[in-house]
């Protein structure tokens, strides 16, 4: 497909008004999109500014920078922040909000009015929490464990709670009009089996989001209440039993942390595909093994409290199953894989982004065995090791899945090119800067190093210093593309309709869309990723 | 598509056996059954409920994927019943203390 | 052929593809709600295990009869509910505000009977906290049930203040005319609200008043 000149004066979502009440106020799911990209992104950095702290801090054996304290409040916060206000959003309310109607081949979400009204919520319980922070912190740790957090703790709990309580309600929101949309507004001859996996992934993380939430909503509800009241639902004191507050908070938890990899893989076979021009290896089982993690994803909590003084009857289960839900991971990237193979391969930036996050997923993920084997778990949970694996999976995995995904659909979104030189160069800064951060802390955690201590035997220096070393360079990795992102919004080459000459109907639109998304619905009559049918050689756009 | 109206003679039958459900439920609370007298009234509870569903709110008449969501959040509930209670009650299986009463 | 009522929304194609997507959005919300008030059940499941005789004992300081009372006017209001939806797919206007404004009273009467019953657990000083007092070996437990009682009723009561609420809006757009008999899903999915908090109580009726009554 060649680049046909645009006309600069073609109406699109973007230019269609102008003013901050056409924004504000907007209904349609591009704007909201990018409304959600400027929340996160601002507490992505927040987030990233307390990891900052944190390693710097660990630098030296003692604890030195910072009180322990206040070391406790720096992990917290990181840790609410990057979860409730960076993880958990962005794919779905970024790339999902723009994505999922344009797969479809419809013009808008099924609710736009709580698309908006979720874009509101996520900003008032981000500002609960944001005055939390200013206020003095919170220490609890972001597992929030009773009766620290409901008796003894004396930092801002109440109110971070509040805050994260208000955000939940953003993701139910969310995943309902997502489920719904996906049920019901799919353009004509586009059946079940013939949706892009970006949206199987949105689908089945919709569903987490919606029968797992409102758990954790009344879990910190009742943290707060015994907080005010002194009574004692989780106090031992007065005959209540911490461990409920654990089973009611993991229950949420853990598949909050599906809601927090879904959507990467996703996005992951949607440049997989693309960028070895091949169909996937295996779409029912890719489509399958998504719902498959959603639903077992709610069966494994306990294997977060195997120390915890749990039944061990009940560990057995929980570890059974945790070796389970690996399962369905395992095939995802046995397909991609599969798919890779023969493949006609280019290296443009997403695909970087991508294959970094089949490997580092893949360690993450057969880290996580190790810890639901019960009797490695007892020698290893509390240490660096729970942290590196968690990190591997959230950051190697999703953070990468991320800003593969906004680089792919960037032209989509912008209508401009972004540079793909640094964009490459960037994608192996993050890729280097993760591995040095994040390996050492392996080690570490096998060696005993605890975790959330912010003082440690001097013989864990080394090891720090170089997870220390690898956090900078990893910033730089995250900092280049907000710069060079935000060049290309002007000084970008402009933007054809598919400059991947990739498969799927968002591509069949202009760049930037029009509000409407397309002129007529379409009447889809073709499997997904239909590359090998597309007979052109893609032609390389590059800035 | 013409939308299924209900007669109105379905709900005033439902609501009787509605009510006559709650005489039921407070009937047998006063009878000593022991251990079934739990089982009675969460028994004739999801009856109540399943009437409401079903009729009031029209579930009966309604498409299979509705039913599939409206089964999904009980059987949700069900999942972090059964599972926490693997953990509450099989803890007095071990002869260690549990530090209960 | 597109459906130019005023009621079709721009992102549908037709009103029925709109009146399926509202039930089932409904229904997926109903869904966070099983899963919000189950929390509070476990908790209270959990604990009624372990010191049922507490519970037993603070259960039968709750008033039977106002609680049974109760539920019976939450019944009829959802009999009502569903005669006014009935009446909406009719296409009527006075009846369906009839109907909806005798729910909303039969709400509010539950509301009364509650607050009533609130007060005298203030006056019993039965309301968990500092002034808690309960004569019975088991003070803390005694607390840790009219914890969950108030938790739960009182979230119940908030659930049902804010469906008088939606019923207040719907009993005066109906009366202004917006519905009529190919459109009047609001109603529909209000009605589906009412009688899910409907459902609530009728799990916490036996649940909290009628631990051990023999």
């Amino acid at each position: 497909m060649s680049a046909e000149p645009i006309s600069i004066y073609r109406e699109h979502y973007l230019n269609v008004s102008y003013g901050v009440r056409s924004w504000l106020f907007t209904k349609d799911h591009k704007r909201i999109a990018l409304l959600f990209l400027a929340s996160i992104t601002l507490f992505f950095f927040l987030g990233g500014a307390f990891a900052v702290l944190i390693r710097l801090e660990l630098l030296t054996p003692q604890g030195d920078l910072v009180q322990a304290e206040t070391y406790n409040k720096l992990f917290t916060m990181h840790g609410i922040i990057m979860v409730f206000f960076f993880l958990i959003p962005s794919i779905p309310a970024v790339l999902g909000n723009f994505l999922v109607p344009m797969m479809i081949g419809a013009r808008d979400l099924a609710f736009p009015r709580l698309n908006l009204l979720s874009w509101y919520i996520y900003t008032i319980g981000g500002l609960f929490t944001l005055g939390a922070i200013v206020s003095g912190g919170v220490d609890t740790g972001w597992t929030f464990y009773t009766p620290y957090s409901s008796v003894y703790s004396n930092t801002h709990v109440i109110a971070t709670a509040v805050g994260i309580f208000i955000t939940g309600f953003s993701s139910i929101l969310t995943g309902l009009n997502f489920i719904v949309t996906i049920h019901k507004m799919r353009a004509p001859g586009l059946t079940w089996f013939r949706l892009p996996l970006f949206i199987w992934s949105n689908y089945a993380t919709a569903l987490i989001m919606v029968l797992g939430t409102p758990v954790i909503a009344i879990t910190l509800l009742l943290v707060g209440i015994e907080r005010a009241f002194g009574i004692g639902i989780f106090d031992p004191r007065l005959g209540g039993d911490p461990l409920l507050f654990q089973h009611l908070f993991w229950f949420y938890s853990h598949p909050a942390v599906y809601i927090m990899i879904l959507p990467g893989m996703g996005v992951v076979s949607e440049l997989v595909t693309c960028f070895s021009r091949k169909r996937i290896f295996g779409y029912h089982f890719v489509a399958f093994a998504s719902l498959a993690i959603a639903v077992l994803g709610f069966l494994v909590w306990g294997h977060h409290m195997f120390v915890s003084g749990q039944s061990p009857y009940a560990g057995m289960i929980f570890s059974l199953l945790s070796f389970m839900v690996a399962i369905p991971s395992a095939v995802k990237v046995f397909n991609w894989t599969a798919t890779l193979y023969k493949g006609s391969i280019s290296y443009d930036a997403p695909m970087l982004y991508a294959l970094g996050f089949i490997g580092l997923f893949t360690m993450g993920g057969l880290t996580g065995l190790f810890l639901a084997t019960l009797a490695v778990d007892v020698h290893v949970t509390d240490t660096y090791f729970v942290v590196a694996h968690f990190h591997y999976i959230m950051v190697g995995g999703m953070v990468m899945a991320y800003l593969g995904g906004i680089h792919f659909w960037w032209p989509k979104i912008s209508g401009r090119l972004y540079p793909e030189g640094w964009a490459r160069f960037a994608a192996l800064v993050v890729f280097v800067g993760f591995n040095l951060t994040f390996f050492p802390q392996f080690v570490l955690g096998y060696l005993g190093m605890p975790r959330r201590y912010h003082a440690y035997p001097p013989e864990f220096q080394v090891l720090n210093v170089m997870s220390t070393a690898g956090a900078s360079i990893l910033a730089v990795g995250y900092v280049l593309p907000m710069a060079y992102l935000i060049w290309s919004i002007r000084y970008g080459k402009r933007a054809s309709d598919n400059p991947w000459d990739a498969t799927g109907l968002e591509w069949q639109t202009p760049s930037p869309p029009p509000t409407e998304n397309f002129e007529e619905t379409p009447v889809v009559t073709w499997e997904a990723y239909d590359y090998g049918s597309k007979e052109k050689v893609k032609e390389p756009q590059v800035a | 598509m013409p939308e299924h109206i209900v007669e109105k003679k379905t709900y005033y039958a439902v609501f009787t056996g509605l009510i006559l459900l709650l005489a039921a439920t407070v009937a047998l609370a006063y009878i000593h059954l022991g251990k079934l007298n739990i089982v009675a009234a969460l028994t004739i509870a999801f009856i109540k409920a399943t009437l409401i569903i079903l009729y009031f709110m029209h579930v009966r008449y309604s498409s299979r994927l509705l039913w599939i969501f409206v089964g999904a959040g009980f059987f949700w509930l069900g999942i972090l019943f059964a599972l926490s209670f693997s953990d509450f009650f099989t803890r007095g299986w071990l002869p260690l203390p549990t530090g209960w009463e | 052929m597109p459906d130019h009522s005023i009621a079709l929304a721009h992102q549908f194609d037709d009103i029925e593809q709109q009146h399926e997507s509202a039930a089932l959005g409904m229904w997926i919300f109903l869904a966070t709600e099983v899963m919000f008030f189950g929390g509070m059940f476990l908790g209270y499941a959990v604990y009624r295990g372990v010191y049922h005789a507490a519970y037993a004992q603070a259960s039968r300081h709750l008033d039977v009869l106002l609680g049974g009372i109760n539920t019976a006017v939450l019944l009829c209001s959802s009999l009502t509910m569903a005669l006014a939806v009935h009446a909406a797919q009719l296409g009527g206007r006075r009846t369906v505000v009839l109907f909806l404004l005798a729910t909303m009273l039969l709400g509010s009467v539950f509301l009364g009977i509650k607050g009533l019953e609130y007060y005298h657990k203030y006056e019993e000083r039965l309301i968990p906290g500092s002034h808690f007092e309960f004569s019975g070996p088991n003070t803390n437990h005694a607390q840790i049930f009219f914890s969950f009682y108030f938790v739960m009723t009182g979230m119940h009561a908030l659930h049902m203040i804010v469906g008088i609420g939606i019923m207040l809006v719907m009993t005066m757009l109906t009366w202004r005319g917006n519905f009529s008999a190919e459109y009047y899903f609001p109603i529909e999915m209000s009605g589906l609200y009412w009688h899910f908090v409907d459902i609530v109580w009728v799990f916490l009726f036996p649940l909290l008043y009628l631990v051990d009554r023999s």
